[in-house]
């Protein structure tokens, strides 16, 4: 499941909803990254996304991320427009018979994200705004899973 | 009705080129005949286009070198990606 959203959303209610019911899954591993302010840093974070392309692009991600691992489940929920420092941005969640395959999944979606999914992050400071582009530690973390 | 491509921009094109989204009529028959239609009009931009990790989809599917423009396409230009 794939879901962009405009608003704020509840990490526990999403975490719930998708551990419920699961009798045959052992472990769901859940990463939350947050808007991150720092002192005279970043003010508003601003995601942009290509409404269509992106969700089918990590879609796909997830869907091959699923078969690579053995998941039983995998979903995203990501921001987009302006977030404020403190608010979610994105919601990673797995689910497997064991932890190793939901913990690593998860970790893999997220350098997936960080630097392949096509999402624009724009930080808004006090001197001004500038565009994020993936870090070298972002592009060497996604090579762990070439 | 004359043909027409629309052209989105994403991310720091977006603030190069000044504009998101533009209609390009008559529409260029190629990638490459829309990227030179665009280095005569915003040199600036048609660099930024060449400039290393952006990437061009062609009605919503990434493109692979050069591709052939149907007459309604949407082409994207996107700069690398960050998320999370």
């Amino acid at each position: 499941m794939i879901r962009l959203v405009s608003e704020s959303f509840d990490p526990g209610a999403e975490l719930n909803r998708f551990s419920r019911g699961r009798t045959v899954t052992g472990a769901v591993v859940s990463f939350l990254g947050l808007a991150r302010g720092e002192s005279g840093q970043a003010v508003a974070l601003e995601l942009e996304a290509y409404p269509g392309f992106t969700e089918s692009e990590i879609a796909a991600f997830v869907d091959a991320a699923i078969d690579r691992f053995g998941l039983q489940d995998a979903a995203v929920i990501h921001r987009v427009g302006p977030i404020p420092p403190g608010e979610p941005i994105v919601l990673v969640l797995t689910a497997a018979p064991h932890r190793r395959e939901a913990f690593e999944g998860c970790d893999c979606l997220m350098d997936y994200l960080k630097s392949r999914a096509p999402l624009w992050k724009k930080e808004h400071g006090a001197d001004g705004s500038r565009w994020v582009e993936p870090t070298a530690r972002d592009l060497s973390d996604i090579e762990r899973w070439a | 009705m004359t043909p027409v491509v629309r052209v989105l921009l994403f991310g720091r094109l977006r603030d190069v080129a000044g504009w998101r989204e533009r209609i390009y009529r008559p529409a260029p028959e190629s990638l490459s005949a829309l990227r030179a239609m665009i280095a005569t009009e915003d040199a600036a931009l048609a660099a930024a286009l060449e400039s290393p990790g952006v990437r061009a989809a062609v009605d919503q599917v990434l493109a692979q070198g050069d591709a052939v423009l149907r007459s309604g396409a949407e082409v994207a230009f996107m700069p690398p990606m960050s998320g999370g």
